[in-house]
C-alpha cells in the first residue's frame, strides 16, 4: 500500500465516525476490544492482577468480571512469570490468553517466560505449537507515576525475534489493534501509553482501522518525516503545528506497529522529504530509535539531505514525577533538534 | 480464624523418611514406611523393570554415541530410571508430560522415536517431535520454567471441563527458582489438575542439595502451599509408581495438585562435559549404586518368580533392539536446510525477515558446495 492508499482506507472510519459517533476514551476503547473479542471466541481468557472485580488498576478491564464470570476472566496470583508462564501452557491447550502486566516495569519478572518460551515455541516446534498470546503492558510517563511505572520497554520486546510489537495511540486504533493483536496467531506485546488512556476521540465502535502492522501517515508534510508511535504521536502533532507557525512542514507518521517494521510507509515519506526524525520517551542509547535511523538509512541513504536525528529520553533512570518533564521529549525540543540542520 | 484456614483439610504431612515398598535389598516393606501405599501387584511391576531396562540401555546408548562425537552433549538419567518410567507409566494416554534436558529416556518410553527424542542434542534443531501429537512439552533447559506451562495447560483443560493431568519433572536445583515456587502457588490456587515430581538426584550440576534448601525436604515445601507432600524412595519403582498414579488419579478426580520428590542419584555426570571428580567422592557414588532400582526390582520379581530366564531374555532382546535402532537413526546425519531457519519464527510473513532469507539463499546459491555446508 503507498501511503496514499492507507490515507484512504484510514479516513473512511474517521470521517463516518466524525458523524455518529460518542466520545470513547483510549482506555474504554480497550475495554470495549476486549469484552468483542470475549464475546465472539469462547477460547479468550483474561488474567491477570486485579483485572477481576476492581477492572484493573486503569480500569481497562472494567466490568468484564461481572458480563462473562470467573471462568474467562480473573484475577491470578501476584507474579508476571507465573501470569505468563501458565497463559502459555493455556495456549498450548487451544486457548487465547489476555494477560495484563499491572505496570511496564513489573513486566520484568516475566522476560524469561516471554523472551526464551513466548517468543520460540513456534519456531522450536517447526510450527506445531502457536501460542496465540497477548500481553498488554500500561507503559511510558506522563501520570507522575513513581519510580518503576513509566518505563518504554519496547526496544527489549522489539530485540526479540518471535515478537510482535505494537501501540495504538488513539481510541480506534486501541479497539481495532486490540481486537487483531488477540486474532492474531503470533503472540503479541501490547503497549498502551498510559498517559493517552483518558483521551477521548469522537469513534464509533466497532471500527476497523488499516491492518496493525502498517504506519500510518498521519498529517502530510514536505519538509521532514517526524516518526512518532504511542505517547509521542501527540508530542509529534504539536511539533507539525509549531512548525507550520514557523513555515515548516513536518509529516507525521504513526508507526503503530514496531516490530515488524514498515519499511514502506517511513521510506515513501522519507523519499519524499529526504529529512527524518524519530521521537520516543525511551532512553536513546540502543534504543528503538537506533533501529529506526539504521534501517531508514540503509535504504534511503542517497535521498537523506541530513543525519537522522533523535529526539529522546536521555539515558538515565526514568526520573521521579516532579523531574520528569525535564526528560520527557517536547514539541520545542523537537523543532529544537530540527533547527540544527542545515536547510 | 479465616475462612481460609476453617475451611482447608490437614494437610498431609510429608513422611521424614522416603516412603518405600521394596527397600535397596529387593525386600517387600511392610508397615509404618509405606505409608498406607499399597505395592503395585507384580505383573506391573514386571512392565515398569522392562521399560526401565529398556530406558537404561538407550541412556547408556546414547551417552556412547556422545562419546563418540555423534551428539552435541547428552544429560544422563542413569539410576534415575524408578522416577522416568513410574511418571510416564502412570499417566493416561491423554495427559501431558513436561520434562526437562534429563528426561529423554521418559520420552522415549513414551513412544517418541530415538531420531525424533534426539534432534535436541544431536543439534539439528531445537525440538524434534510434535507436541501435540505425544502430548509431550518441548523438554526445558531454562530451569523450572516448563512447570508454569504444565500449571497452565492443566487448568486450560480444568476449564475446559477434560479430565486431563499434567506431570511437570523438577530437579532438586531448579526448585530454587522463582519459577518453581510461582508454578507451586498458581496450582494450588487454581486447584490445577498437575503433578510435580521433583526427581532428587542431590546435584544441580556440581551443588549439592544443602546449598539449595534449608527444608528438610523437598516434599515438606508442599505444606506451604496447601497441597499434600510425598517424599518416596524415588529408586524404588512400586512406591514411585504408587504414589505417583494415586496423585494423577486424585488431580483427575478434581482433588488439585501434589509435591513428589523423589529421592534418587545421578550416577553419570552433569553433562558428557561435566567431571564429578572435582566435587564428590568415589565412596558417595558407590553406596548409591548398591541402592540401584532395576538391580532390588530385579532381585524382588525373581524372587517373586515372574522374571524368568525367558523373560528376561525377552526384555534384553527388546533393549538391545532399541540400542540398534538407536545407533542406526544416529548413523547418518539429517539434510539440514538453513533457509527452514526463517520458518515459522512468526506464523505472519514479514517481508524483512523474507529479505534476510533472500540473502542467505543467494549466499548458498554462490557457494559452491551449496545446501548443507
Ligand atoms: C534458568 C537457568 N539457569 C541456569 C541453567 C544452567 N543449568 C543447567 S542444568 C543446571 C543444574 C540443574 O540442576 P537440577 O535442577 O537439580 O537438575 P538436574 O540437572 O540435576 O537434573 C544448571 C544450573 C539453566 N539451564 N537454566
Ligand atoms: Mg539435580
Amino acid at each position: 500500500m503507498t501511503i496514499l492508499e492507507n490515507r484512504r482506507s484510514a479516513m473512511p472510519a474517521a470521517q463516518e465516525a466524525a458523524q455518529t459517533a460518542t466520545q470513547v476514551s483510549l482506555a474504554g476503547a480497550l475495554t470495549a476490544a476486549l469484552r468483542d473479542s470475549m464475546a465472539e471466541d469462547s477460547r479468550v481468557v483474561v488474567f491477570g492482577e486485579d483485572v477481576g472485580p476492581l477492572g484493573g488498576v486503569f480500569r481497562v478491564t472494567d466490568g468484564l468480571a461481572k458480563e462473562f464470570g470467573d471462568t474467562r476472566i480473573w484475577d491470578s496470583p501476584l507474579a508476571e512469570a507465573g501470569i505468563v508462564g501458565t497463559a502459555i501452557g493455556m495456549a498450548m491447550y487451544g486457548m487465547r490468553p489476555v494477560v495484563e502486566m499491572q505496570f511496564d516495569a513489573f513486566s520484568y519478572p516475566a522476560f524469561e517466560q516471554i523472551t526464551s518460551h513466548l517468543a520460540k515455541m513456534h519456531n522450536r516446534s517447526k510450527g506445531a505449537v502457536t501460542l496465540p498470546i497477548v500481553i498488554r503492558i500500561p507503559y511510558a510517563g506522563g501520570i507522575g507515576g513513581v519510580e518503576h511505572h513509566s518505563d518504554s520497554s519496547e526496544a527489549y520486546w522489539t530485540h526479540t525475534p518471535g515478537l510482535t510489537v505494537v501501540t495504538p495511540s488513539n481510541p480506534a486504533d486501541a479497539y481495532s489493534m486490540l481486537r487483531e493483536a488477540i486474532a492474531s496467531d503470533d503472540p503479541v506485546i501490547f503497549l498502551e501509553p498510559k498517559s493517552r488512556y483518558w483521551s477521548k476521540d469522537a469513534v464509533e465502535l466497532p471500527v476497523v482501522t488499516p491492518p496493525m502492522t502498517r504506519a500510518l501517515v498521519l498529517r502530510e508534510g514536505t519538509d521532514v518525516t517526524l516518526v512518532a508511535y504511542g505517547p509521542t504521536v501527540k508530542t509529534a502533532l504539536q511539533a507539525a503545528d509549531l512548525g507550520a507557525a514557523e513555515g515548516l512542514s513536518i509529516e507525521v507518521i504513526d508507526l503503530r506497529s514496531l516490530s515488524p517494521f514498515d519499511d514502506e510507509t517511513v521510506g515513501a515519506s522519507v523519499r519524499k522529504t529526504s529529512r527524518a526524525a524519530i521521537i520516543h520517551e525511551a532512553s536513546q542509547f540502543g534504543g528503538y530509535g537506533a533501529e529506526v535511523a539504521a534501517r531508514v538509512t540503509e535504504r534511503q541513504f542517497f535521498h537523506l539531505a541530513a543525519p537522522i536525528l533523535r529526539i529522546t529520553g536521555f539515558d538515565i533512570p526514568f526520573p521521579s514525577p516532579k523531574l520528569e518533564e525535564y526528560h520527557l521529549p517536547t514539541a520545542e525540543r523537537v523543532l529544537a533538534a530540527l533547527d540544527t540542520w542545515e536547510w | 480464624m479465616s475462612d481460609r484456614v476453617a475451611t482447608r483439610e490437614e494437610p498431609v504431612r510429608p513422611t521424614l523418611l522416603p516412603i518405600s515398598l521394596i527397600d535397596g535389598a529387593g525386600v517387600a516393606v511392610n508397615g509404618k514406611r509405606t505409608a498406607g501405599f499399597a505395592r503395585p501387584d507384580d505383573q506391573l511391576l514386571l512392565g515398569l523393570y522392562r521399560k526401565m531396562v529398556v530406558a537404561r540401555r538407550f541412556d547408556i546408548q546414547v551417552s556412547a554415541l556422545t562419546r563418540q562425537g555423534r551428539l552435541a552433549t547428552y544429560p544422563s538419567a542413569l539410576g534415575q530410571e524408578a522416577c522416568e518410567i513410574s511418571a510416564v507409566a502412570a499417566l493416561a494416554e491423554g495427559d501431558w508430560l513436561f520434562p526437562t534436558y534429563r528426561d529423554t529416556v521418559a520420552l522415549v518410553s513414551r513412544g517418541v522415536t530415538p531420531a525424533e527424542a534426539l534432534t535436541l542434542f544431536r543439534g539439528d534443531w531445537h525440538l524434534g517431535f510434535d507436541p501435540g501429537h505425544y502430548r509431550i512439552a518441548p523438554q526445558s533447559t531454562p530451569l523450572a520454567t516448563q512447570a508454569l506451562h504444565a500449571v497452565g495447560l492443566a487448568t486450560a483443560a480444568k476449564l475446559k471441563g477434560d479430565d486431563t493431568v499434567a506431570l511437570t519433572f523438577l530437579g532438586d536445583g531448579s526448585t530454587s527458582e522463582g519459577d518453581a515456587h510461582e508454578a507451586f502457588n498458581f496450582a494450588a490456587v487454581w486447584q490445577a489438575p498437575v503433578v510435580f515430581l521433583v526427581q532428587n538426584n542431590q546435584y544441580a550440576i556440581s551443588v549439592p542439595v544443602a546449598k539449595q534448601t534449608h527444608a528438610r525436604t523437598f516434599a515438606d515445601k508442599a505444606i506451604g502451599y496447601g497441597m499434600p507432600g510425598y517424599f518416596v524412595d524415588g529408586n524404588d519403582a512400586a512406591a514411585m509408581f504408587a504414589v505417583i498414579s494415586a496423585s494423577v488419579e486424585r488431580a483427575r478426580a478434581g482433588g488439585g495438585p501434589t509435591l513428589i520428590e523423589g529421592l534418587t542419584y545421578r550416577v553419570e555426570a552433569h553433562t558428557n562435559s561435566d567431571d564429578p571428580t572435582r566435587y564428590r567422592g568415589k565412596a558417595e557414588e558407590t553406596t548409591w549404586r548398591g541402592l540401584d532400582p532395576i538391580a532390588r526390582l530385579e532381585t524382588y520379581l525373581t524372587k517373586a518368580g515372574i522374571l524368568t530366564a525367558g523373560v528376561a531374555a525377552d526384555i534384553t532382546a527388546e533393549a538391545e533392539a532399541l540400542a540398534s535402532a538407536t545407533r542406526d537413526s544416529m548413523s547418518e546425519s539429517p539434510v539440514l536446510d538453513p533457509l527452514e531457519l526463517f520458518d515459522h519464527v512468526y506464523v505472519n510473513d514479514r517481508p524483512a525477515l523474507l529479505e534476510q532469507r533472500a540473502f542467505l539463499e543467494r549466499e548458498l546459491a554462490a557457494t559452491e558446495a551449496g545446501g548443507h555446508r
